[in-house]
């Protein structure tokens, strides 16, 4: 760290969790999250579409094996929860799972390496972790919540769907405390799942900036990698918590209560 | 924790790669899986089948190794009782062949008995006469004598 001399502790840390922004009060675009995420979802699809292209039914590939395991491994979760005909969710979660795990995983890079990449070509704060980002995780919540309610149309019908939101949990009585509470019910859905990956991967990160801000170098080292070794289970778990929650929610959304 | 448009980029891509996945990555690979599960199923069906097939040819193949043996011991046998019929019957032809060839060497041999007989008679009368001759040293009555003689030698 050559230049820790001249900026403060702090100075570091609020650097470092700093985002790439352009433009202007809510209409700003974390350039950053955006470009980290597409490039990722980009490598996720590339490979996954090489090994879908040559998929064969005799013997597979290194590639074509490990693409299989991860959509058995998906399909068999999707096949637990959701009761029901569905071309949407196993290939909704294999998504979920594969890009969310690759932008935690961009979490076990050196905390320094590509903001000083992206110094080098003049961009000032640079984020390379994108679900340290609230706003990609609240995007693709919100996504969930979009298909929560399209399920809850597909599996009830608008009128079963009506008659849900209005009789539960109280019984058609009591029908403005029901919608209330369905309101809060489908609302904590997407923010719960997205302040989840949100938390654990911005927590997460920040000790790595911790370690590096705040300690010696010769130390940082040894704790960074215990850290960086607990982070492999932290990032592959927060991947698949996000997958299955969203199964989950859309699986209840889809059967009646 | 400044909540922007950034999410709306962020739905999106999302919804992009969603569709991507559902449309170009899930089908063929779990066309490929199905399509592997039905072929291993199919062979070892087939196995099973043929299992089976083997057993039923190895239980086919005894029997057919049994009958072929019973009947193998059947030739043998009849094999051995028409050897014992044709060494009888050479047995006896032998035998016969050999009782005619002795009855015909025994005749033979009495004929030359016979034969020998004669001659050695002859033989015996003329010594006989030459030895009298000399003996007496006379002539004496050729014919009365020879007759006396040949009386005498077929005493013998």
């Amino acid at each position: 760290m050559s230049s820790a001399e001249t900026m403060t502790s702090t100075d570091y840390i609020v650097h470092h969790l700093g985002n790439w922004a352009v433009g202007d009060g809510f209409w700003t675009f974390h350039v950053d999250t955006l470009a980290v995420s597409f490039i990722l979802g980009l490598g996720f699809c590339f490979f996954f579409r090489l090994a879908a292209r040559k998929a064969t039914a005799d013997t597979p590939g290194k590639l074509q094996s490990f693409v299989e395991v991860m959509v058995k491994f998906v399909d068999d979760q999707v096949k637990d929860t959701f009761h029901g005909q569905t071309k949407f969710l196993g290939p909704l979660a294999l998504t979920i799972f594969m890009w969310v795990f690759l932008m935690n995983f961009m979490d076990l890079i050196p905390v320094d390496l590509i903001p000083r990449i992206m110094g080098l070509f003049g961009v000032e704060y640079f984020r390379a972790v994108p679900t340290t980002d609230v706003n990609l995780t609240l995007g693709m919540a919100m996504t969930v919540l979009g298909l929560i309610i399209f399920y809850n149309f597909k599996g009830k019908g608008g009128v079963g769907f009506l008659k849900d939101v209005c009789s539960h949990p109280f019984g058609m009585k009591l029908m403005p405390v029901n919608i209330a509470l369905r309101l809060v019910e489908d609302l904590a859905k997407p923010i719960s799942l997205s302040m989840r990956l949100f938390g654990n991967l911005y927590a997460g990160e920040l000790i790595f900036i911790l370690i590096a801000a705040l300690l010696p170098w010769y130390f940082q080292w040894p704790l960074g990698a215990v850290w960086a070794i607990f982070h492999i289970l932290v990032i592959t778990l927060q991947a698949f918590i996000f997958m299955m929650l969203s199964i989950v929610y859309i699986s209840m959304a889809y059967e009646s209560h | 924790m400044d909540i922007n448009a950034t999410l709306f980029g962020q739905a999106i891509t999302f919804g992009i790669f969603i569709w991507f996945t559902m449309k170009f990555v899930w089908p063929p690979i779990v066309q490929a899986m199905q399509d592997r599960e039905r072929t291993i199923a199919d062979g070892l069906e087939a196995a099973k089948q043929g299992q089976k097939q083997l057993e039923q040819a190895q239980v086919e193949v005894h029997a057919e190794l049994s009958k072929a043996r019973h009947k193998a011991t059947e030739i043998v046998e009849m094999a051995q009782k028409r050897g014992d019929e044709v060494i009888k019957e050479a047995q006896v032809k032998a035998v016969d062949e050999g009782q005619r060839l002795l009855a015909a060497a025994q005749a033979r041999m009495e004929q030359e008995i016979e034969a020998a007989r004669q001659t050695l008679r002859a033989e015996v009368v003329s010594m006989a006469m030459a030895s009298a001759e000399k003996l007496l040293q006379t002539s004496m009555d050729d014919a009365k004598h020879r007759e006396l003689l040949d009386r005498v030698v077929g005493e013998l």
